[in-house]
Parts: C-alpha cells; sequence; structure tokens
C-alpha cells in the first residue's frame, strides 16, 4: 500500500518513510507515546531517548489539564508534568532537543485548546523550528477546523485524524481522507489505557473499510501494552502505538528500552 | 398539543454559534451525537413526545412556575418592579428538572437504559435521578469530590433515589472535572448510554437542545408578564450564568426579536473573590476564546491552553466556561455579562430571605444582587424579571459555614448578620 503514496509536505514524507522501511522489513511500525515532561522535565528525555532506541515513529504528548480522551494513566502523568511545569512551549523546546539527537520521526500529540491558545499560527511555526513532522488531533473531528490541517501542512508537517469502532463507513471515509500522516484507528471503544482483557475484536473490519479510503498508513492504538496484544494488531495495521503501558513502566520503574524492544519484536508482521 | 419546543436562527446546521460551539470530541463520540441529533430532531415533531413532556411539566414538576412581584425588594431597590420567575418552585427545587425530563423522555425513546450525568451543585444530579426514577432508568452521576462536600444534602437525595454517585478526585474535583468524567465514561460506554448534560454546553447538538428545553422559562414569561403588565416583553431579564441554561432559557425567547424590541438582558457571572483576584468563575469578563468539553467558548485558559481552576462560592457556577450561545450573545450585545462576588452574592441571599421570605440558591443570589442594581436605575412602570433559579436549601448548611455561624451559643446558632446591599 506504501506504493500509492504522494506526500504533500516533508513531515508526511518522513512518516510514510518510517511506516515504508519497518513494512520493508516485515514490521509494523513501532509508535511508543509519552507524555513530555513525564515523570518530570529532567527525566522526560532519558525516557524518550530510550524508547527513541526502538521506535519508528515517537509520538509526543502536550501535558493537559482537561485530556478528555484520555484514562487515568494518561491524565495522571499529565497532572504529573503539568505540575513539573512542563506544557505547551516546554513540550516544543523539549522535542527540539531530542530533534537534534535523532532523526526518527515526531509527532505531537495534542488537544486543540493549547494550538488556540498559542494561536494556531504560532503554534504550528514553533513546531515546524522544533522539527516536529506532524500532528496528532484527539479532540478534533476533520470537519471541524479545517484551518488547522492546512496551517500545518504550510508549515510543512503532516496531520492525523482518529476512527473508532463507532465510526459509520461515511464517517471513515471522510476521516481517511484527511489525513495526510498516517490515520490512526482506536481500537476499542473508550479512551487510552490498558485493560484486561482488550479483545482488539473490532479492528480488522475498521482497517478494511479504512483501508478502502486511506491513502496513507494506518496504525492502531489504545489498549495495546505488550508484544503479544502488538502482534495481534501488527497482523492487520501498518503501525502499533503504545502509550499506557510505557507510563506504567515509568512509574513502576521499569526498564522502558527493554520494554521497548520487546513490544518493537511483537509488531512482526505474521 | 399544548406543548410546543422554539425554533431559533441560531446554531447553524454544524452547530456553531457564530465561531462559538461545534464539535471538539473524540471521534467515537460522533456518530452518537449525531443519532441523538436525529432522535431529537424526530422528538421535538412528534407529539406523543411532545404531549408526555408537557404532562410530565406541569403534573410532575408544577409548572408553570410563578412570576411574582417581590414587592418589598421592589421597594428596597427604589426603581423598577422587580418580578422573581420562581423555577425555585419547580419540583426538586430547581430549572434543571426542565431539561432532565425531556433528556431522559428521550433516552427512552431511544431505548437506552442506561443514563449518566455530571453535577455541581448537586440540583443537576438529583434532577437527573429523580428523572431516572420516574421512567426506571439505571443512572450514574459525576461529581467532584469537593462539591460532594458542599452540596452532602443533594448526595444523599441523589442516593435515596437510587443514583450511583461517583466521586471525582481529579484536578479540580469541581463540575468541570466531573464534566471530564462523564464525557470519559459516554465515550467507553456510549452504544448503550444517554448523557443527560445539564447546561447549554458540550458538544453539539447539546447546547441547542437543552435551550430549547428551558425556552419554556422565557415563554412564560412572555404569557404571564402580559397578563400583569400588559406587555409581553419584560424591561429587563437578569439571570446567572454557570454554564448558562437557566439564562438561556428566560433570554432565548426575547433574544431573537428585534433590536428595539429586545430587553436588557443581564447575565451574571461568578466573580468569587474579584475578577482581579485569579479566584473566580467570570469566564467572559476574565476569560479568551478557547475550547473545552467539546465547545468553543470563551474560557477561563492561560496562554498555553491550559484550563484555569475557577471558583465560586456557589458549586454550580464553579465552571470555567460559558455556553456558546451566551459567548455570541456577550460578543454581539445581545446580552450583557456582569461580574457578581461571592460576597455580593451572599449578602444578596440575606436580603432576599428577608425581605421577601424566599431563601434563593446561592447562584440564584448572584442574579438578586444585580437585579438590584439594575431596578434601582430604572423608572417604576418599568420591570426586571429576574430568574430565581433555584432554591436555597441545598445551601443552608454551607451559609451557615460562610456566615460563621459554626459557633453555637448554648446550642443555638447566632442570628446572621443584616446585610448591607452592595451598589
Ligand atoms: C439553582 C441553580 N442555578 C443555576 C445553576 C447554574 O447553571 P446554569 O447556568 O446552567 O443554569 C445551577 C447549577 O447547578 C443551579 O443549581
Amino acid at each position: 500500500m506504501t506504493a500509492t503514496l504522494t506526500p504533500t509536505t516533508p513531515g508526511a514524507a518522513r512518516i510514510h518513510a518510517a511506516f515504508a522501511r519497518a513494512n520493508a522489513e516485515g514490521r509494523a511500525a513501532f509508535i511508543p507515546f509519552m507524555t513530555a515532561g513525564y515523570p518530570t522535565a529532567q527525566g522526560f528525555p532519558e525516557v524518550a531517548d530510550a524508547l527513541l532506541t526502538q521506535a519508528d515513529l515517537l509520538e509526543v504528548g502536550i501535558p493537559y489539564s482537561d485530556p478528555l480522551g484520555d484514562g487515568p494513566t494518561i491524565q495522571r502523568a499529565s497532572e504529573q508534568a503539568l505540575g513539573g511545569g512542563t506544557s505547551t512551549r516546554h513540550t516544543l523546546a523539549l522535542v527540539k532537543e531530542l530533534r537534534a539527537r535523532h532523526d526518527t520521526p515526531i509527532v505531537i500529540m495534542t488537544y486543540v485548546n493549547p494550538i488556540y491558545a498559542v494561536g494556531p499560527r504560532e503554534f504550528m511555526r514553533l513546531a515546524q523550528e522544533a522539527g516536529v513532522d506532524g500532528l496528532i488531533l484527539p479532540d478534533l473531528p476533520p470537519d471541524q477546523d479545517l484551518e488547522i490541517a492546512n496551517l500545518a501542512a504550510e508549515h510543512g508537517m503532516a496531520v492525523t485524524f482518529l476512527i473508532a469502532p463507532t465510526s459509520t463507513p461515511a464517517r471513515v471515509k471522510l476521516v481517511a481522507e484527511a489525513c495526510t500522516g498516517f490515520l490512526y484507528a482506536v481500537s476499542v471503544t473508550g479512551v487510552t489505557g490498558t485493560r484486561e482483557g482488550s479483545a482488539l475484536n473490532e479492528v480488522p473490519a475498521m482497517l478494511a473499510l479504512a483501508r478502502q479510503h486511506a491513502k496513507v498508513p494506518v496504525a492502531v492504538g489504545f489498549g495495546v501494552k505488550d508484544a503479544e496484544t502488538a502482534a495481534q494488531v501488527a497482523q492487520v495495521a501498518d503501525g502499533v502505538v503504545v502509550g499506557s503501558a510505557f507510563i506504567n513502566a515509568v512509574k513502576a520503574g521499569q526498564d522502558v528500552a527493554a520494554l521497548a524492544a520487546s513490544i518493537r519484536a511483537g509488531c512482526t508482521q505474521n | 398539543m399544548s406543548l410546543q419546543l422554539p425554533t431559533y436562527p441560531q446554531p447553524d446546521e454544524r452547530g456553531r454559534f457564530g465561531r462559538f460551539g461545534g464539535r471538539y470530541v473524540p471521534e467515537t463520540l460522533i456518530p452518537a451525537l449525531d443519532e441523538l441529533q436525529a432522535a431529537y430532531t424526530a422528538a421535538r415533531n412528534d407529539p406523543a413526545f411532545l404531549n408526555e413532556l408537557d404532562r410530565l411539566l406541569k403534573e410532575f414538576v408544577g409548572r408553570p412556575s410563578g412570576l411574582y412581584l417581590a414587592q418589598r425588594l421592589t421597594e428596597h431597590a427604589g426603581g423598577a418592579k422587580i418580578y422573581l420567575k420562581r423555577e425555585d418552585q419547580n419540583y426538586t427545587g430547581a430549572h434543571k428538572i426542565n431539561n432532565c425530563l425531556a433528556q431522559a423522555l428521550l433516552a427512552r425513546r431511544m431505548g437506552k437504559q442506561r443514563v449518566i450525568a455530571e453535577t455541581g451543585a448537586g440540583q443537576h444530579g438529583v434532577a437527573s435521578a429523580t428523572a431516572a426514577a420516574l421512567l426506571g432508568l439505571e443512572c450514574i452521576v459525576y461529581m467532584g469530590a469537593e462539591d460532594i462536600r458542599r452540596q452532602a444534602l443533594n448526595v444523599f437525595r441523589m442516593k435515596l433515589l437510587g443514583a450511583e454517585v461517583r466521586e471525582v478526585t481529579s484536578g479540580t474535583s469541581t463540575l468541570k472535572d466531573a464534566t471530564n468524567e462523564a464525557i470519559r465514561d459516554w465515550v467507553t460506554n456510549v452504544r448503550d448510554t444517554f448523557y443527560i448534560l445539564g447546561s447549554v454546553v458540550g458538544p453539539h447538538p447539546y447546547p441547542a437542545m437543552v435551550r430549547d428545553f428551558q425556552s419554556i422559562i422565557g415563554e412564560e414569561v412572555k404569557v404571564q408578564h402580559q397578563a400583569l403588565e400588559g406587555r409581553a416583553v419584560p424591561d429587563a431579564i437578569v439571570a446567572c450564568v454557570g454554564g448558562g441554561s437557566n439564562a438561556i432559557g428566560i433570554f432565548a425567547p426575547f433574544a431573537y426579536l428585534p433590536e428595539d424590541q429586545r430587553p436588557l438582558m443581564i447575565g451574571t457571572e461568578a466573580a468569587g473573590e474579584g475578577v482581579e483576584s485569579g479566584r473566580h468563575a467570570a469566564s467572559v469578563a476574565g476569560g479568551r476564546i478557547g475550547v473545552l468539553h467539546g465547545a468553543m467558548m470563551y474560557l477561563l485558559n492561560d496562554d498555553e491552553g491550559q484550563i484555569v481552576p475557577p471558583h465560586s462560592i456557589s458549586a454550580g457556577l464553579d465552571y470555567p466556561g460559558i455556553g456558546p450561545e451566551h459567548c455570541l450573545y456577550a460578543e454581539t450585545g445581545v446580552a450583557q455579562y456582569v461580574p457578581v462576588t461571592d460576597a455580593q452574592a451572599l449578602d444578596a441571599l440575606q436580603l432576599l430571605t428577608r425581605l421577601e421570605g424566599i431563601i434563593p440558591a446561592l447562584e440564584s443570589a448572584h442574579a438578586i444582587h444585580a437585579a438590584v442594581n439594575v431596578a434601582r436605575t430604572m423608572r417604576p412602570d418599568q420591570t426586571v424579571v429576574v430568574n430565581l433559579s433555584g432554591r436555597g436549601d441545598k445551601d443552608v448548611a454551607e451559609v451557615m459555614r460562610l456566615l460563621d455561624l459554626g459557633r453555637e451559643q448554648d446550642g443555638i446558632p447566632a442570628a446572621p448578620r443584616t446585610p448591607e446591599v452592595h451598589a
């Protein structure tokens, strides 16, 4: 499917290339997520470096006071990061530091309010300057505000919107066609977080539908927590996003790089 | 059929009131919002739904609520006649029941057996629990830990009514966090759950739908004012604004009249310890445009987009945003939004109690304060209608604490000090 890609921005091109490299190795792209400034502003770069030893793409979340698409794990990580003084501009500064050390594409996950507060144009300028390749916007259905997507493109970045198991075929088409980085399929009806026995039953059918419309790779996230769940998802997706499991690992003082290596290994396709 | 739901020119088909409103929510909810919108459109045109709602509003809630001339308050202010629109007379004690019954009927119509709600003062939680009991629905209410402390009476009422009250300890432990939690629950259980949203906030169609259900307040005012004063439109209308549902309910039926026929409309925002103190909940006076709970609106948020915790003496006004339709009214001058402090509200509560024998909710006391001030500047042949959104029973314990009546003398609480009226 990567053959049909027509990247419109440098960010999109870098994201697509990362998927293509992974897919060429017979893997789904491994996309770990970490909240910026977690566990602390000082400790975050070390965690990010550990994740970047294994990541095909890194997803960095701007800590937000009211993350209504997130479960308790990311919510608490956000509260902790905000308490330590990390928020919007600081996140972009942290990404800029990472960018200086790593070539791996970095995408920013943010609710829209920080973008509006900084000012969409100023936000995009800062993000571009930091070397951000794309944006993931969990509370921005693409039909709400095209200005953000257009500004991102103007500043060389890609955008990722989300589909969910509840999305109707018409919504899947609309969202898929709007994505320029990758399409993010939410595996479960619910918020982020690892959950017991997350069956991921609804994923194959959702992806089959998405692939009819998406011109970009399709990644799956929410509820993927270990090599085993990653392996399930990798059978049908181009990429696997893992977030809360890494925050839990940091909190428990576990070896983040080892967990990342194990999940990356799980991303092998068939 | 006696009940009709009004039709207004706003919002547009995308749920925008000018630039405000919209649907900034996880994609998971978009189909549910589409489904809700379709169900609401069908229901509002269905005589069976309207007849049942009409019957319940009359027989269960006790509508119409009175439009009462507050004679002694009028004399005290020394200007325009002050009328109280007595939403405190509604069963369960506030305007919230109007909207809750309607949404619960809609939930049942949509075949949803589980309803969830968020609550600050507890009035919306009590109303939701009441409607759920009446219609045999399972009810879960999210409430901040701080509000659970302030509103123990309402927490007990909800439990007595069979609802489960879930304590929220994230963020500021107040209404905004309870709303986040309710939305997260809805994202997770959207297929079998109906979210009874308590104000004119949230993603489209909620701000429009809740307004339509609350518009009965203003529609009744037209009829009652006509009967009492020989004209349908008062000279001024005052209502407190948390999210803004009681205010929009009394404003909207007048807001789309031609400019020269519109009454002066004043929404009172909770100014807490003063807008300049930073400890307030005045989103128009002290906020700027942002997005929360699915809608673009005036919002207390810092220059990096983090929500600033609001503060108000009154749990029901302790919300960092204000409904998108109010934002449009504020921007276009259709209504004015004025800040009223905790101290002013506390004084107004005592004032109304002493002069009229009516203990208002702390929320409504904010409106009383502003109504006295505006009436004072008007002529005796003019009228001010205050939306008395709820009764004060729920606040009595908190007011007692605040007035420092906790220091008992011989086991009997000391008498409150005589209130001063802040001009
Ligand atoms: C009595 C009363 N008035 C007013 C409000 C504020 O809400 P709204 O602005 O939506 O009417 C509340 C909310 O709990 C309330 O209980």
